[in-house]
Order: C-alpha cells, then sequence, then structure tokens
C-alpha cells in the first residue's frame, strides 16, 4: 500500500542532468539505501519525491498514486517524512517545539478554535506535548527538551530531525546523510535507533548515506547512482562485489575506510 | 544593592509593600501636581517594574488591570490639563495593538512588512465613509449615515475588512520573499494610501486629500464617547481581547507554524505546513488588530485624511517592534509604549520647553531644530544602536519552557503511543 516507487525520473539543472531516468521500487517495509559519490543525484532524487523539486520526466508513485506536483506539505501529509543533509532545524526554538511542529497534520486546532480556547484545543496541546516528549525520548532527548535546538551539537540535532520527521507519523522515512558529523560512538547509536525505527514502527526507511559500514550493516537493498545514472541496483552483497560500484565509488571510500580504521 | 534585590526577591509581602509604595507615590504626584511628565512616566513604568517582579502570573495581570482601569484612570482625572495624559495613554494603548498585530507578521512569521498602516487606514476609512454622509454619494437608502451606535459593530467589521485586504494584499505578495516582500508591502502601503487621496472622482467616496471630518463619536444607549479618558477605556478593551489573543496565539500549533516558516521554510513545508496559507493567516490576523484601531482612531480624531497613513507611520510601528524585540510579545509592548511616548509627550515637552527658553532670550534655537522635528532622525539613531547593542531588543523574545515532571505525568493520557501509530492506524495518514 505504502508502496514508492519511480520510473524514469528526470531533473535537469540547466545543461546538468542531475538525475537521468532512474527507475527503482523502494522495499517496503525495509530499509534501503541510496549511495554514489558527492553531486550523483541523491539529494535531487529525495527533493523530487518530497515535492521540493518537480521532475523534468518520469514517474513517482505513492501506494499506486502519482505524486509528481503534488504540493510538499501534502506529500508529507501522504505519509512520506524526511531529514535535511544540511541541518534544517527551526533553530530558534526549543528542541520539544520542533518536534510538535511536525505533529502539525496530526492536530485540528485551528485559528479560531484557539483564540476561543474550545475545550479540546487544550487537551489536544497538552496531549501532543507529551507525544512529542515521548518522540524525543525515543531518540534520546528527552534531557534537552526546553534547549534551543540551534545550541545542540550536530549529533544531536540530526537525531533531533528523526524525531520531528517521526512525529508526522510517516510511512516512508527519508534520511539524508544522518550520520554526517557523528563521531563513531554517535553512529553506532544512531545505527540502533534507525534499526529500532524500522522493527517497532514498520517504516519504509531509505538514506542516503556515505558511511559504508553503516550502509551495509543497515540496508537490506541498495541503489547505487553516479552522475544522476543508476549504475547498480541489489542486496549489500552484490553492491560490494559490482566492478562499476567500486569504480564509481566504493574503491575510493573502501580505501579511505581501511586508512581510517 | 543585590542583597536588597535578593529580599525583594525572596519575601513578596515586602515586595508587594515596595512596589504599592511606589505606585502610590507616583499617582499622587501625578493627581496632585498640575502637569508632571516625570511622575507621570515614573507611573507608567510601574508595569514594566510589574513584568520583572516575582509575582506569580496571574497576580501581575490582576495588578495591571487595577493599575488600568483604577489608578492611572483616578491619577489623571485631576483636572483638563490632564486630559492630555490619558490622550498619551490612548494613543499608546492603540499602537500597542498595532505593534502587536506587526510582530505576528514580522516577528512571529518573519515577513518584513513595510506597509502595515495600510490596514489601520482600511479600518479607519470603513467606518468614517459609512458613518458620515460620504456614503451617500455611492449608496443610497435612509439607513446611511451610520450613528455612532454603529461604532461597537464597526469595531469588528474594520478587523475584519482589514483581515480581508491583508489576505488580498497576500497572494499576490507572498510569492516574493525577503528584501522583495518588503519593497512589495511598501508599495503596497503607498497604493492604499494614494487611492484613498485619490478616490474623489469619479464617484466621491474618500473626499480626496480632504479628508473626511464630522465622523461621529461612538454612542453607548445614547452615551456619547468624546474625550479621551473616555476612549481609553474603549482601547484598553480592544487591547485586552488583542493580547488575550496573541497570547494564545503564540504557542498554539499556529503560532508554531509561523514560527517554523520563519525559521526554515522549506523544513516547514516537509512537516506539512502549508506555506502560503499559513502566512496568509498572519497577514490576516496581524491586519485585524491593526484595522479594529483604525475604527477607533477615526471615532477618536472624528477627522481622518491619507496623510495620517504615510510611509513613516508603518515605519514607525516597525521601529516599536524592532526597538522592544521582534516575537517578544512584552518586549513590543514595552517597544510601542516607549515610541508613543518619545512622540507625543517628550518631544512635544521638550519643544515646548526650548520654545519657552526662545521666547524668554535664554537661548535661540532655531526651529527647523525643534525636537519635535527630529522624530526620523530619533528612529534611526535607535535603530542602529539597537543593531549594534541590543539585536534582539529590549526584552529579547524568550521560549516557554516546559516542566518535564508535568510531561512525564501526561504520558499515559497521550493520543497515540508512537511505537504502534504508523501500523495501526492508516486513519492517521489523511
Ligand atoms: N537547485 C539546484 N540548482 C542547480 N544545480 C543543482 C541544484 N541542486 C542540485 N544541483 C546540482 O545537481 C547535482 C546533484 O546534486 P545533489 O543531488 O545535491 O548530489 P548529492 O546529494 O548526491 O551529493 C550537483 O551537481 C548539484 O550541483
Ligand atoms: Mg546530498
Amino acid at each position: 500500500m505504502s508502496e514508492l516507487k519511480v520510473s524514469k525520473l528526470i531533473k535537469r539543472f540547466g545543461g546538468l542532468v542531475a538525475v537521468n531516468g532512474v527507475d527503482f521500487t523502494f522495499p517496503e517495509g525495509k530499509i534501503s539505501a541510496v549511495i554514489g559519490p558527492n553531486g550523483a543525484g541523491k539529494t535531487t532524487f529525495f527533493n523530487m519525491i518530497t515535492g521540493i523539486y518537480i521532475p523534468d520526466e518520469g514517474e513517482i508513485e505513492l501506494g499506486g498514486k502519482s505524486i509528481v506536483k503534488v504540493k510538499p506539505h501534502k506529500i508529507t501529509e501522504l505519509g512520506v517524512a524526511r531529514t535535511f543533509q544540511n541541518i534544517r532545524l527551526f533553530g530558534s526554538m526549543t528542541v520539544l517545539e520542533n518536534v510538535m511542529v511536525g505533529m502539525h497534520i496530526h492536530l485540528k486546532a485551528g485559528l479560531f478554535g484557539t483564540l476561543l480556547r474550545l475545550p479540546g484545543i487544550r487537551q489536544e496541546e497538552e496531549d501532543s506535548a507529551a507525544e512529542a516528549y515521548r518522540l524525543l525520548e525515543y531518540v534520546g532527548l528527552a534531557a534537552y527538551l526546553n534547549e534551543e535546538a540551534g545550541s545542540l551539537p550536530y549529533g544531536a540535532q540530526r537525531r533531533l530531525e528523526i524525531a520531528r520527521a517521526l512525529a508526522t507519523r510517516p510511512r516512508v522515512l527519508l534520511l539524508d546523510e544522518p550520520a554526517a558529523g557523528m563521531n563513531p560512538r554517535e553512529t553506532a547509536q544512531l545505527i540502533e535507533l534507525i534499526k529500532q525505527i524500522q522493527r517497532e514502527m514498520g517504516i519504509t526507511v531509505v538514506l542516503i548515506e556515505h558511511d559504508m559500514k553503516l550502509v551495509m550493516e543497515l540496508s537490506e537493498y541498495i541503489l547505487v547512482l553516479d552522475y544522476g545514472t543508476k549504475i547498480a541496483e541489489g542486496v549489500p552483497e552484490e553492491i560490494r562485489s559490482n566492478p562499476r560500484v567500486i569504480e564509481a565509488y566504493l574503491g575510493k571510500s573502501a580505501v579511505r575506510q581501511e586508512v581510517m580504521s | 544593592m543585590n542583597k536588597w534585590i535578593f529580599v525583594l526577591r525572596q519575601n513578596k509581602l515586602v515586595l508587594a509593600a515596595v512596589y504599592a509604595v511606589f505606585v502610590i507615590v507616583t499617582a499622587l504626584s501625578v493627581y496632585l501636581s498640575d502637569k508632571s511628565v516625570v511622575s507621570f512616566l515614573l507611573l507608567l513604568s510601574s508595569f514594566l517594574l510589574l513584568y520583572y517582579t516575582a509575582f506569580p502570573n496571574t497576580v501581575k495581570w490582576g495588578i495591571a488591570g487595577v493599575l488600568l482601569l483604577i489608578v492611572i484612570p483616578f491619577a489623571t482625572s485631576g483636572g483638563a490639563s490632564h486630559e492630555s495624559y490619558m490622550e498619551v495613554v490612548t494613543q499608546c494603548g492603540i499602537y500597542i495593538a498595532m505593534a502587536l498585530g506587526l510582530n505576528i507578521v514580522v516577528g512571529f512569521a518573519g515577513l518584513l512588512d513595510l506597509g502595515f498602516i495600510a490596514f489601520f487606514a482600511v479600518g479607519a476609512y470603513s467606518y468614517a465613509i459609512f458613518s458620515t454622509p460620504q456614503v451617500s454619494n455611492f449608496i443610497s437608502g435612509n439607513l446611511f449615515p451610520l450613528s455612532g451606535s454603529w461604532f461597537w459593530l464597526f469595531i469588528l467589521l474594520g478587523g475584519f475588512i482589514a483581515a480581508l485586504f491583508g489576505v488580498l494584499l497576500g497572494l499576490p505578495v507572498l510569492r516574493v520573499k525577503g528584501d522583495y516582500l518588503a519593497i512589495v508591502t511598501l508599495g503596497f502601503g503607498e497604493i492604499i494610501r494614494l487611492i484613498f487621496n485619490n478616490l474623489s472622482k469619479p464617484v466621491n467616496i474618500t473626499n480626496g486629500a480632504m479628508g473626511i471630518s464630522s465622523i461621529p463619536p461612538p454612542n453607548l444607549f445614547g452615551f456619547q464617547f468624546t474625550f479621551p479618558h473616555q476612549f481609553y477605556f474603549i482601547v484598553i478593551a480592544i487591547l485586552a481581547v488583542v493580547l488575550f489573543g496573541v497570547r494564545r496565539l503564540e504557542h498554539s500549533r499556529l503560532g508554531r507554524s509561523w514560527k517554523a516558516i520563519r525559521e526554515n521554510e522549506i523544513a516547514a513545508q516537509a512537516m506539512g505546513i502549508p506555506v502560503i496559507g499559513t502566512k496568509l493567516t498572519a497577514f490576516a490576523v496581524g491586519a485585524s488588530f491593526s484595522g479594529m484601531m483604525g475604527v477607533v482612531f477615526a471615532a477618536k480624531q472624528t477627522f481622518i485624511d491619507p496623510t495620517s497613513f504615510t510611509l513613516v507611520e508603518s515605519a514607525t510601528i516597525l521601529v516599536m517592534v524592532i526597538l522592544g524585540g521582534m516575537g517578544s510579545v512584552p518586549g513590543v509592548i514595552l517597544g510601542a509604549a516607549i515610541v508613543t511616548i518619545l512622540n507625543l509627550q517628550v518631544l512635544t515637552e521638550l519643544t515646548n520647553w526650548f520654545n519657552q527658553l526662545t521666547l524668554n532670550g535664554i537661548v535661540n534655537i532655531p526651529s527647523a531644530l525643534s525636537p519635535s522635528k527630529m522624530q526620523r532622525l530619533l528612529f534611526g539613531v535607535i535603530l542602529v544602536l539597537m543593531a549594534i547593542f541590543r539585536p534582539n531588543g529590549l526584552i529579547a523574545a524568550k521560549n516557554r519552557k516546559v516542566n518535564e515532571e508535568k510531561l512525564k505525568a501526561n504520558l499515559p493520557k497521550a493520543a497515540v503511543p508512537i511505537g504502534q501509530s504508523a501500523k495501526q492506524s492508516g486513519g492517521a495518514f489523511k
């Protein structure tokens, strides 16, 4: 039902083809990954799925229905949530408020209900604060609830983005480089968190990541992009041994990882 | 010094006594003196002191109510010369409501609006046109012109019409962002003024640059409101409504959406917030405060013309918001009060004083340098100083801190346990 599928997806920026005719079906309820060198078009790919960019050609389907040209906020209502590579928190709002904004589509309070403080509104407000707090506990940020989101350390900000995305109660969760800027301990915690999310909530998780250890450990299925084109897809073992992938991406990265560890 | 502050913080009784003495002394000195601007300003500063006292919030609101409804009217009841105090306080109230409206647009939603006075004009003109013979030029019938008893309905109508204009303005304008938005709204403000200035032909609706006079004063069951101290109560009542509205909105789903858009529009969209609609609501709500006060302004002045709604007025309200602190409700109130008092009281008094000195031959200050003409210079200086020393305003916006224990206590009641939400309820996804 929540199946997310793209076909012949193309996005151009001037002369540059950032995403070039990609076909892919995201495995439902599982964790998959989109990998590829910098500038391969991964973020652009996410931006099209979430409606921030409109594809020049091709189709994006969610549960059998096209979501091309659907407004970003409507796509969120349809159950797609995301985090951002360049963190986009509501920096001067509190951590709790950030998550409460994520619950927007599930709350009813409107202008007049709020002004008149109708009976249900106050209750809704209290419940949503409590639920937001529960989400913060879930990602391990409860202690920060009253802090300004922008003042958190990077790792915590990335986890807050996840909590905020979860607050929309998504069917599909897109994570754009969730481990960027994290130290190995934070990364290990993140891996546990993502596993837990997939296991307990049954959400389709798609992640863009450069950290191959994380990708190989988490994902059941991988899509590899290079210069906007799909050069491979498959289970981690296949990707690992795919010569085109090694040439385009894993080769360099694997060498780097060897050196680092 | 610190020790004393500590005592005041600890002992509410001592605090209450000190505060009461301050209020009584300043109120009496306003009451007894013929005209003492200083004691009047001290009396007004008791609101600021109140804000910083350690009383619980409900007590503060109660005290503020007593100050507004009893102490200030009493202190300024000492004769005709005191009427000007009431005029100042009433104007303060009008500007505070407008600044709170602009604060929703600029402070909460982060949309720089340089034409905000247009909504005030819309409110003022809507009452002025329909309550004077002006209306007969384009609507016939015995109902018009409306009498002063319609004023009360027009407070609501003025707010509503201004909100409508806010939406109409927003629809095309909100497609541009940042600096462009500022310029387009500036243009809008001028266009509205020019329309009022020129809508005397072919049908005379606004009477053009001549303005509309003989606007009827409010009438409540035969009682006419004509003096500033009577308008004072009308303004206080509207301001109370505005203030409660703002405070409710600030920490609500809508208020959070405004701030989210201000902080990061793309992320706000990704959270399911419809950006255009939410911005429009900010425009509409902000405009409605201005429109309501426009109606009061028209009835209070009994005469309006387009010169009351110039770009300088828009800038003045923006200065109030920036000086007080964008997004900070107490800050904006303080900013609006300071700027209004500066305009109406301090600059005028200084001008009078200098005139007096010139007349007595003590010094010779050319009228070109009179303080009342330095308003814009002063605003410029204020803005520069604020940008350097207090970029967040006099009272910076604060986030509301939530009590963790209370949240925990609420947990079992929380709507859907998140662990199950996604699986269980397809219904959760609209
Ligand atoms: N808004 C944009 N305008 C122009 N070029 C863009 C835009 N967004 C992305 N690009 C270009 O598209 C290519 C793919 O970018 P991106 O999707 O961010 O890559 P990745 O996330 O895989 O590193 C890059 O060459 C980038 O410069
Ligand atoms: Mg990227």
